[in-house]
């Protein structure tokens, strides 16, 4: 696979030599902070085969538990371990007990508080107090009540900043909760808020609508965000999002959906979006490949890195669609300038046998994806160019043929509405 | 009351003049119960003395008055009787009568089933069609019965120039008619379009007795339902949707009691003919008890004409090996001889090559430039200004109805309520159109 290529290592971890799914686990999550971090972290610990790693990854989110206030996630996370873990990651009930007796009183607090604002009715206090409830609420992992909280705080803001930050929070929360709808529509409404100008909070709206885009599986919606973010967002976003990860998304959405023209234009001279890249060599060095029609180096790449996507929580289960649409793609790409195509070379270039080929492309041809036909005898695939003239013909005779037949099945349908004559139950039934 | 030698000497003495013609009727309505108690001797001896083209009227309800006449000993006479009357009868005449008249031909197509010789009444039954109909647009109650007879005794052939003169009047008052009737003449002339395999037509027919204005659903409706569903899926491969026009609760119950059909058309929707054909065999019963077995059969080689069309469509050439093998036949030969077979029914342009066993897949050489080729596109373009001449006529017939445009007026005060012009538009509306 790809042997001759430079093995470029970047920040992101690789896969080793031996092609299993191994993970520098503090590399990755050192991008991340926040609830993301743990939930990735907890994704891994879920998804991988590797006990050792699996291991690993839950003692890292438990020291980032501990760091915070949820103790829901806490005692999930220690059942999970099994006491694998040795002493040290023993059920702590002490710290539960410390926490939750804290939390309790810090709600109780907040809720006083707010309601103290409430019967003064300064708008300012009871949007801080809803917020810091809100936040409360989000340390502690009940996503629903934040969510509720951070909705509240909406009738109370006075400026359009009050308004983005009342937005990102709900984004936040509900990008956790899996709600996309929710994002995708707070995003449109910081959007139209005036005085967004600041480059930062419009990378964050960017990104999240493109993770809304990806989750409804619309890639070419997603990439078109993606591209887009501005790079000044930089490490910004880690409660969400690396800038790793933008390129990652970024660069697979659009080369599952953008059309050869759009990705020189999009991505491979988009200076902002080529800083992302750059974080991420072996995607770089795919897309180029790709754009060189270097196809063999492109799909070995993405072999490479598919066993690391599959442990990405937003990714994992848009890699196979993906994957698929990039490899037809390329295979619709190669064949596109040609008027007849050699199969043995092109089974070559994308490293399968002829007969593989050959089944590959029958699908594409007749799901009208490429106009060609294949000469199985000779091996050869031919460009075949519709001819308009006899299409258009057929295509006369068929609409005239379908109008003869409908206007006559109304007229007759009208002559028995005007006679009544409709199939009425027997008398006495 | 009157005896049948005065009644029918006080018909003969009438002419056959409008008002005549309405004595007589008259006459013979009242004398109803008399002749139904005269004995078959009596009537068919007054009929021989009766010339059937001058007193058709006399003769329609002196046969009609003829009891028991679907007893197999009675059905020979009475099918011959019928076949010379219809033959010689007056249009004029029957038409005054048309109950009657409905009634006969009914006798004489249970004549025909009783001693089960279907054919005998085709011919009949086509004049009986003929002299009914005020035109060819109308749809007669003997329509349905005809086509029953063409579709028991097999000769398809005999049903084509009924069905090719084309429907649009169903009109009670002139033919008679009920709408179990028209439901039946699409169902029996659908068969007869599927004996004749065309497809597309039988579809046409099929689809009027599914899309008919309805309130139940009936059984009629259903079998033509079924039937629909198999013929879709040989012309186009996939399961039909409704007409939107459909009633709803036909719809409903179409979809709920038709589900082997609905299974047939998902299997034929894979492309697999081993999921095509175990789900015939599942269902076979249910295929059988409808006697739509044959039709459903029908399938399987339709789907192995489609599959290898599709591969026209991707391969120009392609082994007679790798043919099998997509469309899931045993053997190269056996891939050889549908391939040979379509070829000949011009459903494919191709070519065998029999020393490597591969096949060459041409591209359909119409290349629409041919005499033919205008003269088709001429009819069909003579056809279609027809057509928009009669939409032009009904169009018209409606803008000037009174109904519509009482309704019309209607529709317009309400929209026009309190404003200020409703006393032009309550004007308006009183205006009564002139003719």
């Amino acid at each position: 696979m790809a042997s001759g290529q430079p093995d470029a290592n970047g920040s992101r971890p690789s896969t080793s030599d031996d092609g299993g799914p191994h993970f520098d686990l503090e590399t990755y999550t050192s991008n991340y902070m926040g609830h993301t971090k743990i939930i990735r972290l907890r994704f891994i610990a879920e998804k991988c085969s590797d006990s050792a790693m699996e291991l690993e990854a839950l003692r890292m989110a438990l020291d980032e538990i501990k760091k915070g206030d949820n103790t829901q996630v806490y005692i999930e996370t220690i059942e999970r371990v099994r006491g694998r873990l040795g002493r040290a990651y023993q059920h702590d009930r002490e710290w539960v007990n410390t926490k939750e007796k804290q939390a309790a009183q810090r709600q109780e607090r907040l809720e006083l508080e707010l309601n103290g604002y409430k019967t003064n009715l300064i708008k300012e206090s009871i949007r801080m107090g809803y917020n810091d409830l809100g936040d409360f609420f989000y340390a502690r992992g009940d996503l629903q009540a934040a969510f509720k909280s951070y909705v509240r705080t909406r009738d109370y803001c006075t400026t359009s900043k009050h308004i983005i930050n009342m937005c990102l929070n709900v984004i936040l929360v509900s990008i956790e909760l899996g709600h996309f709808v929710n994002v995708t529509n707070y995003v449109q409404k910081a959007e139209q808020t005036p005085d967004n100008t600041d480059p930062v909070i419009q990378g964050k709206l960017k990104c999240a609508a493109g993770l809304a885009h990806l989750e409804n599986k619309k890639y070419k919606l997603a990439a078109r965000k993606f591209v887009d973010v501005n790079f000044e967002l930089g490490t910004q976003y880690k409660k969400v999002i690396a800038p790793q990860d933008v390129a990652l998304y970024g660069a697979l959405c659009a080369l599952a959906s953008f059309d050869r023209a759009d990705l020189k234009s999009k991505v491979i001279d988009n200076i902002s979006f080529r800083n992302f890249l750059e974080l991420v060599p072996d995607i770089r060095e795919l897309i180029n490949d790709f754009y060189a029609s270097r196809y063999a180096s492109c799909l070995g790449y993405l072999q490479k890195l598919k066993p690391d996507l599959l442990l990405d929580v937003h990714l994992f289960d848009h890699v196979d669609t993906l994957y698929e649409q990039i490899r037809h793609k390329a295979l619709i790409q190669y064949t596109t300038p040609f008027i007849s195509v050699d199969l043995n070379r092109m089974a070559a270039s994308f490293k399968t046998n002829v007969a593989g080929l050959e089944k590959e492309l029958a699908a594409l041809i007749m799901e009208n994806q490429i106009q060609a036909r294949i000469d199985s005898h000779n091996k050869i695939l031919y460009a075949r160019h519709a001819d308009q003239r006899n299409t258009s013909f057929q295509k006369a005779l068929q609409v005239g043929a379908d109008y003869q037949r409908d206007t006559k099945a109304l007229l007759l349908r009208a002559n028995l509405m005007q006679h009544d004559f409709v199939v009425k139950p027997k008398k006495g039934q | 009351m009157a005896s049948l030698e005065q009644l029918l000497s006080s018909v003969q003495g009438l002419h056959d003049t409008p008002e005549h013609l309405e004595t007589a009727r008259t006459q013979l309505k009242q004398a109803e119960e008399m002749l139904a108690k005269s004995g078959a001797d009596k009537l068919n001896v007054a009929l021989s003395h009766l010339d059937p083209s001058r007193y058709s009227l006399a003769w329609l309800f002196l046969l009609d008055a003829q009891q028991g006449v679907t007893q197999p000993d009675k059905a020979d006479a009475f099918i011959n009787r019928c076949t010379a009357f219809l033959k010689a009868c007056h249009q004029d005449q029957i038409r005054i009568a048309v109950e009657k008249f409905n009634s006969v031909c009914f006798k004489l197509k249970d004549c025909v089933l009783v001693l089960n010789q279907p054919a005998r009444g085709v011919l009949p039954l086509r004049t009986a069609i003929k002299k009914l109909q005020p035109t060819s647009e109308h749809l007669t109650p003997q329509h349905a019965d005809f086509l029953l007879l063409v579709v028991l005794s097999k000769i398809y052939n005999a049903g084509l120039p009924v069905l090719a003169e084309e429907i649009f009047e169903v009109d009670a008052k002139k033919t008679g008619i009920a709408p179990r009737d028209f439901l039946l003449y699409c169902y029996y002339g659908g068969m007869v379009y599927i004996g004749m395999k065309r497809f597309k037509k039988a579809l046409e027919l099929l689809g009027h007795a599914i899309s008919a204005p309805a309130q139940v659903l009936n059984a009629i409706t259903l079998e033509a339902y079924k039937k629909f569903v198999v013929v879709h899926l040989l012309v186009d491969g996939q399961l039909p949707t409704f007409q939107k026009y459909t009633p709803t609760i036909v719809q409903k119950l179409l979809k709920s009691n038709s589900q082997p059909y609905i299974d047939l058309g998902n299997a034929y929707a894979t492309r697999s003919v081993g999921d095509l054909k175990k789900c015939i065999q599942t269902n076979e019963n249910v295929y059988k008890t409808d006697t739509n077995l044959g039709l459903v059969k029908q399938l399987i080689p339709s789907l192995y004409k489609r599959n290898i069309q599709r591969l026209t469509q991707t391969y120009l050439t392609l082994s007679l090996k790798d043919i099998a093998e997509a469309v899931e036949l045993e053997g190269p030969k056996e891939a050889e001889l549908h391939v040979l077979r379509m070829i000949e029914e011009g459903e494919i342009f191709a070519e065998i090559n029999q020393k490597d066993g591969m096949v060459s897949f041409r591209e359909d050489p119409e290349e629409y430039n041919s005499v033919e080729m205008v003269n088709q596109l001429d009819a069909e373009m003579q056809g279609m200004i027809k057509l928009a001449k009669k939409v032009a006529a009904i169009d018209e017939q409606v803008s000037t109805d009174k109904a519509y445009l009482g309704k019309i007026n209607l529709k317009e005060r309400h929209s026009r309520f309190g404003e200020e012009d409703y006393e032009i538009g309550s004007q308006r509306m009183f205006v009564e159109p002139t003719y």
